[in-house]
């Protein structure tokens, strides 16, 4: 019953998004700055931690294959299908779900305790669609191009680690990474990008904006936000790989 | 005008409400005073349309608010201009941003129309100086008073002010409450004004209603308050030993 009641609530804001704004030039605004909180401001960890997951990778791959019958360069082709399929994508954005999903959801619930929804609602604001819809909007703009830069960096590190641990020069790691390219894998990557950061916006955005009471009520919005995007994600991961590969 | 026509309010069990009637007049600093709990809140509230009455009409100026659509309550909303309590001004916003947005959102005048407003308003509550900071960079009683600028910024007809003295110096507090008197006044606002605080009663208070126990319970003048029958009202104004020597004297 409950799930039904906020499974209800969750849908109405969504709809709420589609309402015309007052005045675009307003929400264009939002959407600028939601883009540069969210794009700029989580570039370098995204960018640290797929080179890190990239180099990880390599090495345990190489590891695993030495000594058998398989060549090297397999390092490269693995790194690549690896970060474009799966860990660019979840990785960055169960990342994400932590920095940005906690952010929107106290930054909206700070408002909410504070009044300031109340007032942007007694002037007439469409608040939902002011202080949501932006939000969701640049998540699913930038996020993708953060996933994009988060495979190029991982294949990156894969390299990097391949030549320095010795396991793998650059000419069979790029020889791999060129193997057999699959066209459709990006298709996916981008999707799943798509569908993980509207999750992450639209699960944080519903917590923050729903929050009753104060400070704490407000740490446990933050937290049931992380917990439930990073859930939906991986459970949207599973459905998707299973629907389009 | 805003008339309060039998408005019924519950929260669940609890009844909030119990059938207000009441009338707020234009030009008028209209106090709605109360104990803690007594509904003064949920009274704004449900005026303002954030609750939605259970049973009654909210009319402003003939229209009925309570049954109107959600565009057509949107374009009174316009009209009111609103100081909350802890005066919800925008963090990441300066002072110039917070009062500017409003006419930014709304207004379709051009952008040095909307400057010389800006300074207009803040002018008006004396804070040429404080364009550029942020709310977390002034002093409480110049929050409120952005918050009031911000209110009054779209030339509103009615101006709710929930609490508008709490957290300030009594000194402070005179400030806001002459200011809020002076801007009634001067645009012809119907303003409604939640309070406990004695000073304010007794210093802007035109026409106050006393709500008990969700009812009301009283209204009428400050200078009527000193010579009212009504016990209730009476406990509640001369709370202190202080305050029933000095209405003793007074009277």
């Amino acid at each position: 019953m409950k799930f039904l009641f906020h499974f209800g609530r969750y849908v109405n804001m969504i709809f709420a998004l589609f309402k015309k704004p007052e005045r675009f030039r307003m929400y264009w605004k939002e959407y600028a700055r939601q883009m540069n909180n969210i794009g700029v401001g989580s570039l370098i960890i995204v960018a640290f931690i797929s080179v890190f997951v990239g180099a990880v990778t390599a090495i345990q791959f190489a590891y695993q294959i030495q000594g058998s019958a398989i060549p090297m360069w397999w390092v490269g082709f693995v790194v690549r299908d690896t970060m474009i399929l799966e860990l660019a994508p979840t990785i960055s954005c169960l990342l994400l779900a932590g920095k940005v999903g906690s952010n929107i959801s106290s930054e909206l619930g700070s408002m909410r305790v504070n009044e300031q929804i109340d007032a942007l609602q007694i002037m007439g604001v469409n608040v939902r669609s002011y202080l949501v819809g932006p939000k969701i909007l640049a998540a699913v703009t930038v996020i993708p191009m953060l996933v994009i830069i988060a495979a190029f960096l991982g294949v990156y590190g894969g390299l990097i680690a391949g030549k320095l641990g010795g396991y793998v020069s650059a000419t069979e790691y790029q020889l791999g990474v060129l193997d057999e390219f699959n066209p459709h894998y990006i298709k996916l990557m981008y999707i799943k990008a798509v569908v993980f950061a509207f999750t992450l916006t639209s699960v944080a955005a519903y917590q923050g904006f729903y929050v009753k009471g104060g400070a704490i009520e407000i740490g446990e919005a933050s937290t049931r936000a992380v917990v439930f995007s990073s859930i939906l994600i991986l459970a949207f991961d599973y459905l998707i790989a299973a629907a389009l590969l | 005008m805003i008339e309060l026509q039998d408005i019924y309010k519950s929260f669940g069990e609890n009844d909030v409400l119990k059938g207000i009637t009441t009338e707020f007049l234009p030009g008028k600093t209209n106090l709605i005073i109360g104990k803690s709990g007594s509904g003064k809140t949920v009274c704004i509230k449900c005026s303002i349309g954030l609750f939605e009455v259970n049973k009654g009409a909210v009319i402003y100026d003939g229209r009925n608010f309570t049954i109107m659509s959600k565009s057509e309550k949107k374009s009174v909303r316009k009209e009111i201009g609103m100081l909350f309590q802890g005066n919800a001004l925008f963090d990441s916003m300066t002072v110039e941003e917070n009062v500017r947005f409003p006419l930014d959102m709304f207004s379709k005048k051009t952008k040095a129309e909307k400057n010389a407003r800006v300074d207009e308003v803040l002018e008006r509550v004396e804070l040429e100086e404080a364009h550029k900071k942020y709310p977390s960079e002034i002093s409480g009683g110049m929050q409120k008073r952005v918050g009031i600028a911000r209110a009054i910024v779209l030339q509103p007809r009615y101006l709710f002010c929930d609490e508008p003295n709490s957290g300030l110096d009594p000194q402070t507090a005179l400030v806001i409450d002459e200011l809020i008197k002076e801007i009634t006044i001067e645009q012809n606002i119907t303003t409604v004004i939640n309070t406990h605080d004695m000073n304010s009663v007794m210093g802007i208070g035109d026409n106050i209603l006393f709500i008990h126990e969700g009812h009301k319970h009283w209204q009428g003048s400050s200078e009527e308050i000193l010579t009212s029958r009504n016990q209730e009202l009476e406990d509640f104004i001369f709370a202190s030993e202080f305050l029933k020597k000095l209405k003793n004297q007074q009277i």
